[in-house]
């Protein structure tokens, strides 16, 4: 792991309409090569918090920079740079109307201008690479929850992305279809890519998990190695949540 | 029964044959078909921007840096919630009429004039069953598009129109079916259409059965043929259903 700062959060806000304080000033860094594990109760802003790391949510305040860009100046296109921000959804989001190997050609044949044939030998590679050959000419709707989670995943790596975002990957999933989508974020955590992952599984925290970090009423409240988060809690709060799922 | 023919015999020739009516009958049908494609037209566009205004103020509300170009939008926004207002809430004779007298009164072209206002009132609707069909389209595979790092206008396009014309192609056309037995009105602005021509020949040889009959059975050849078109339609949309 390097130190070269990839994503760097300042005084991050998110108000929804109705008084709700989703996020109320985050801080934080995320590093070249890291694989971040956000862990915390239901509605403490996980899901917001990783949303504005590509802008689905508008911040209300605060700044993000990401390969040294403020994304949230309103004159960058932030398109752009969402091409380098692959996004992982609980809910697969595949497009229904697509066969498998056109969800995963259709951003880089239309965003990056890859031609058709190159975007199909790279999305063959990576079906190849999570076991899934087979599938290429199916629709969604013929696959499993975990394939279409593995889809999912290898989709956003058609975009050749500089970080990954997952938001609770395999909470929609049946238990015996968890270790499969597991299995491919472990290989490329192993391969180097940077990865926030929200998720209530705390053996892949553990696993592969560079930094954890605990969020509780839209704040950071303890964050550190895995060892530390789960072993030398500090926060009575985390110890609380810890002691509920563990 | 022998009577019975030779009198349905002599009231066909008076009625169609006669003064070559048939031909005034077929005039009224070509009109007829004229007004139904060009509002066809006409509310299709109309419809198309008003739903992609409404629906993208919808669905960018929530994440919208305030800005002038935000607040033309809204402005653009409310401008349509009237239009449809409006025209959804009239009836299509009563702006007809307008549209005759007032608004295009310097146009004798009834057939014009009836194809503009049809259109834009079909516009109205058109909106409302495109806008439906957007809406309709799962939150999520707006997020992936976006994600992906299509803009806006290219999330719309490649990835939820797509999915919203296979919802939407039916009530579209019925819609259609409903414009076309809709315009039978048009003869309160002096257009000759088909349901006019029968009344004019009821008119002219005092025997009303058969040529309202008539116009009433091509309306129903041309409502059942349509519909026949929308089943197979539906069939092919729902075997590519992935
Ligand atoms: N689009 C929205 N509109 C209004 N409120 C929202 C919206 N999204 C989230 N919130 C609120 O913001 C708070 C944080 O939500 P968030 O989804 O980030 O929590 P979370 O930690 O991901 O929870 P979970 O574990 O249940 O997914 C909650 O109170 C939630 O109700
Ligand atoms: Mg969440």
């Amino acid at each position: 792991m390097t130190t070269d700062v990839l994503i760097r959060v300042e005084g991050l806000v998110k108000h929804f309409g109705g008084g709700i304080h989703a996020l109320n000033g985050v801080d934080t860094e995320i590093h070249r090569g890291e694989v971040v594990v956000v862990i915390g109760p239901s509605g403490s802003g996980k899901s917001t918090f990783l949303r504005c790391l590509n802008l689905l949510e508008m911040p209300s305040a605060g700044r993000i920079t990401f390969e040294g860009v403020d994304i949230t100046d309103p004159r960058v296109n932030i398109n752009l740079h969402r091409q380098k921000m692959g996004m992982v959804f609980q809910h697969f989001n595949l497009f229904p109307n697509m066969t498998v190997l056109k969800n995963m050609t259709i951003a880089p044949v239309t965003l990056r201008k890859k031609s058709k044939p190159a975007a199909e030998i790279m999305a063959k590679q990576l079906l190849e690479r999570v076991g899934l050959s087979d599938r290429a000419d199916a629709y969604p709707n013929q696959l499993s929850g975990g394939q279409k989670q593995r889809i999912a995943i290898v989709r956003a790596l058609c975009m050749e992305p500089d970080v990954m975002l997952f938001d609770e990957p395999t909470s929609a999933l049946d238990p015996e279809m968890v270790g499969e989508v597991l299995d491919v974020m472990k290989q490329l955590a192993r391969e180097g890519m940077t990865m926030v992952v929200v998720t209530h599984e705390m053996g892949f925290a553990r696993e592969v998990g560079d930094r954890v970090m605990f969020m509780d009423g839209g704040k950071i409240i303890e964050e550190g190695t895995p060892e530390k988060i789960f072993e030398h809690p500090e926060n009575a709060r985390l110890k609380e949540f810890l002691g509920k799922i563990l | 029964m022998q009577a019975w023919i030779d009198n349905f015999k002599s009231e066909f020739d008076t009625n169609f044959i006669q003064e070559n009516r048939w031909q005034d009958l077929l005039k009224g049908l070509g009109n007829t078909l004229t007004i139904t494609f060009f509002a066809l037209l006409i509310g299709i566009v109309i419809g198309v921007i008003i739903a992609m205004v409404r629906s993208t103020y919808d669905k960018t509300q929530s994440n919208a840096r305030p800005s002038l170009r935000r607040k033309l939008f809204g402005v653009a926004n409310g401008l349509c919630k009237v239009y449809l207002t409006v025209l959804r809430g009239t009836p299509v004779v009563v702006q007809l009429l307008i549209f005759f007298f007032v608004i295009m009164a310097s146009s004798r072209n009834g057939v014009l004039v009836a194809s503009i206002a049809f259109g834009l009132n079909s516009g109205a609707y058109v909106a409302e069953i495109i806008r439906g069909g957007i809406m309709s389209i799962d939150n999520g595979q707006f997020e992936a598009g976006r994600s992906l790092g299509f803009n806006y206008l290219q999330t719309m396009q490649h990835i939820i129109i797509p999915q919203t014309v296979k919802n939407v192609l039916p009530s579209l056309m019925n819609e259609f079916i409903a414009l076309l037995k809709e315009t039978s009105v048009a003869g309160y602005v002096a257009v000759t259409d088909l349901t006019k021509a029968g009344n004019i020949i009821r008119g002219r040889t005092f025997s009303p059965f058969m040529p309202l009959i008539a116009v009433a059975l091509v309306y129903l050849a041309m409502v059942m043929f349509f519909s026949w078109l929308e089943g197979i339609l539906e069939r092919r949309l729902r075997n590519s259903d992935h």
